[in-house]
């Protein structure tokens, strides 16, 4: 009797350690592991599910923040081999900053006061506004006022839709997903009548879902200044300050506007962009 | 000493928990209430004499108890609200609320109906046999005879499930229920890391409170109403 | 079920009547399919690209197959440790020694009552604070949250497995001179294993559903990476159906594993063999729930 049951059970626990033994090393290829690993490498958190700013695209990464992050990984001396990327979902982006899940983030990440006493940011790179995203065919939005009564969408764990209940049009109405693409499509198929954040995510938005049948409104009412989210206490911000002056001078910065924004009908703010990095903390 | 209290108290003051919690309780209210009666109509079509009925019956359970609850939370926002076009309130608020009340009662419905199936197994053939005997068809022999003794037999499973109901509120998160207690929880850590001990604990306190009685309660029920044989 | 004693067989008027009824009932069927179709059609949802993108190669290769294979990492971890855990607080619940019996229970209560996704945020919070830069923290929360809850489970289902044995097993140990202990560890513990074998693979059902919950502190578990599959090709509806089914399958397999070991096992024991229930605590489905000889 006993022997069965400890076969048994040497069985069981045999083929479940076959079967996570077969996950580690398949998901070897995949980017993952944290900040810690390999002690020279850096590990990057960006968005994977941002059309044009940070997207997996199957083995690779596209994007405007993805471009920026891996000039100033360059600029900060680790090569293109060394850099890892990991995903870092609004919602999270503190967490793993806290926790060393990740050594820095460039994933729209805007400098806030509030995000300013738990993590520290290096930047601005980039200045969007928040604006809206409707149906190509909506003429009663031109504006956040516009919104009162009306169904809107946003990402949980952004501010961009708080900031509409509490500034513009208190009676909107307010839907919050794990993901942008998910507003796209309440959007299209009717239900929400904007989805808000920054001009430059709708724009790619727009442009990888949109056939044509949304568009932005065009009209920024904030000025969201990107930053590099760091761990507080971080020694890296002044370097990365530098990289960021240096990226902007030498043109590179255009240049991945231009790349990443094409066919998206889109241009930043020229009075806020370029931006001047701020004093580090 | 003082200063740690007075943030406490603020942080318990700056964010509404005790209504995170009559959110939880009243999703798992409704999700219950209309768990048991499908879940209950679900039994009958897998003991009923219609073997289409049976079938319909055994696929609903096998899809809906394998299918993790926060996909289908996704799906009554994503699917039934906005491909579907089912509203189900005027208001956002009731709207997502109560499609996450229809989320967790489909899921649980599953779980319901293998319970009362449990309790079932517990009513002796004589009963069957002499239900048939007294002339009662299938409907009135379920009603009068099987039921009432299946449902006192499947007390204690049926107790379970309600428990893993109410823990199981928590993922109305996914259906964009974002003032129920999983997502309260969560922004206060995000946003006050050094109390993450004292977060966590208000809120695992509040569902031992919460589920420990319902424990304790099937299990009493369950003895007292066990049918003795 | 034609051995039913609920209902008499069907005699000519009942069958057509059934007949007609399993029409009417097709009908319905079919008209509420035709209507969802209709409704997915008029919002583009059927659009053949959609549905291509959702089971792509390309979809499989880079996101679902690397979700997956992180979902059974997780889910294998989890399992291992939570039998450990079972193991340790279900015998610590039937241990001679008050103290031991009582932190067991508290400890086992506990977090059987504490909602699996608190864990998660909890321990995710946690471990960023315990061991900065260190691993992956969204898959070792996922991971202890499903040990705390699943080993409990477990834990239970040691003691109902114990106690679920004839008391014949226990005295005869007694009887020829065993200490409880022994009798424990040699009598009653092996047969109380088998016993509860199938509700464990039960449990894996548990533990990969749950996993999913990792999406929420981004754990790039299979849901995860489906969303960040439609993020890109805006077809959710059509990704989350083939994430649905590819779990619906998984736990459909381990299910009949479970059935099938109970009926294997049943006679291995002289408790009866638990499949579990999939949910909460699966105490009071017996087996033979499969029940043949009952209604």
């Amino acid at each position: 009797m006993r022997k069965h049951t400890m076969g048994l059970l040497a069985m069981a626990a045999a083929s479940t350690l076959a079967l996570s033994a077969c996950g580690g090393a398949e998901v070897g290829g995949e980017p993952e592991g944290g900040a810690s690993e390999g002690g020279d490498g850096i590990t990057i958190g960006i968005k994977y599910d941002q059309p044009g700013l940070g997207l997996q695209d199957g083995a690779e990464y596209t994007g405007f923040d993805v471009d920026v992050a891996r000039y100033v990984a360059n600029e900060l001396g680790y090569s293109e081999d060394q850099i890892t990327f990991k995903e870092t979902p609004s919602a999270n982006r503190e967490s793993m900053l806290q926790n060393g899940d990740v050594d820095m983030i460039f994933a729209t990440y805007s400098i806030t006061d509030e995000r300013k006493e738990v993590i520290d940011f290096a930047g601005p790179y980039f200045v969007a506004g928040q604006d809206l995203l409707v149906a190509a065919d909506n003429t009663d939005i031109t504006g956040p006022e516009d919104l009162e009564g009306k169904n809107l969408c946003s990402v949980t764990g952004s501010t961009s839709a708080e900031k509409i209940k509490t500034d513009y049009a208190e009676g909107v109405q307010l839907l919050e997903r794990p993901g942008y693409a998910e507003c796209v499509t309440a959007l299209a198929a009717g239900q929400v009548d904007a989805v808000t954040t920054d001009d430059i995510i709708l724009a790619g938005l727009s442009a990888a879902n949109g056939d044509g049948n949304l568009k932005v409104v065009g009209a920024p009412f904030s000025e969201e200044r990107y930053g590099v989210g760091l761990p507080k206490g971080s020694d890296r911000c002044e370097d990365i300050n530098a990289a960021i002056t240096k990226m902007i001078d030498d043109g590179t910065w255009e240049e991945l506007v231009a790349a990443n924004t094409e066919g998206a009908d889109y241009t930043p703010n020229a009075d806020l962009n370029p931006p001047t990095p701020d004093a580090c903390a | 000493m003082n200063d740690y209290l007075s943030g406490l108290g603020a942080l318990l003051q700056q964010y509404d928990v005790l209504g995170a919690f009559w959110t939880n309780i009243q999703l798992t209210f409704w999700g219950a209430l209309i768990a048991l009666a499908l879940g209950t109509l679900l039994a009958l079509m897998r003991i009923s004499p219609i073997a289409s009925l049976r079938w319909a019956g055994a696929t609903y359970v096998s899809i809906f108890r394998n299918t993790p609850l926060t996909i289908i939370m996704t799906f009554m926002v994503m699917g039934v609200w906005t491909a579907l076009q089912i509203q189900l309130a005027d208001n956002f608020e009731d709207n997502f609320f109560r499609l996450a009340v229809v989320g967790l009662a489909v899921y649980h419905a599953a779980f319901v109906c293998e319970a009362i199936r449990s309790g079932v197994n517990t009513v002796p053939l004589g009963q069957a046999e002499a239900a048939r005997a007294i002339g009662l068809s299938f409907l009135p022999a379920a009603r009068l005879i099987i039921l009432p003794q299946a449902f006192r037999g499947a007390t204690a499973p049926l107790g379970n499930t309600l428990i893993a109901l109410l823990k199981n509120s928590t993922v109305a998160a996914a259906a964009s229920v974002s003032w129920e207690t999983s997502s309260t929880m969560k922004t206060m850590i995000e946003f006050n890391p050094n109390y993450l001990w004292e977060i966590f604990a208000v809120f695992a306190i509040g569902y031992v409170i919460l589920v420990i009685p319902i424990g304790l309660l099937t299990t009493w029920l369950s003895r007292r109403l066990a049918v003795k044989r | 079920m034609s051995a039913s004693v609920l209902f008499d067989a069907p005699g000519p008027r009942a069958r057509s009547w059934t007949l007609a009824g399993n029409i009417v009932g097709a009908l319905v069927v079919l008209a509420v399919a035709a209507w969802v179709l209709v409704q997915l059609d008029s919002k583009g949802q059927l659009e053949p690209q959609l549905w291509a993108d959702a089971v792509s190669a390309r979809t499989w290769q880079y996101y679902l197959i690397p979700g997956l294979l992180n979902t059974l990492r997780a889910a294998a971890f989890a399992i291992v440790g939570s039998i450990v855990f079972g193991l340790v607080f279900g015998t610590g619940r039937l241990s001679q020694i008050g103290l031991v019996r009582g932190v067991s229970g508290t400890v086992v209560e506990f977090f059987r009552a504490v909602p699996v996704l608190l864990m998660m945020v909890f321990f995710y919070g946690l471990f960023g604070q315990l061991l900065p830069g260190v691993g992956d923290k969204a898959f070792l929360a996922v991971v202890v949250a499903l040990i705390l809850y699943n080993g409990s489970v477990i834990a239970e289902l040691v003691r109902s497995g114990v106690g679920n044995l004839p008391r014949g097993q226990g005295e005869a140990g007694l009887a020829i001179g065993l200490t409880p202990g022994q009798t424990l560890r040699s009598v009653q513990l092996p047969q109380a294993l088998v016993a509860m074998l199938p509700a464990m693979v039960s449990q894996i059902v548990v533990v990969l559903k749950d996993s999913a919950l990792g999406q929420l502190i981004g754990y790039q578990e299979l849901l995860r990476t489906g969303q960040i599959v439609y993020s890109a090709d805006g077809n959710p509806l059509q990704v989350l159906t083939v994430v649905a089914v590819v779990f619906i399958v998984l736990n459909l397999l381990l299910t009949v594993v479970a059935h099938q070991l109970s009926r294997l096992l049943s006679s291995r024991t002289a408790g009866q063999t638990i499949e579990g229930t999939g949910i909460g605590n699966p105490t009071a489905v017996a087996a033979g729930a499969g029940g043949t000889d009952k209604i």
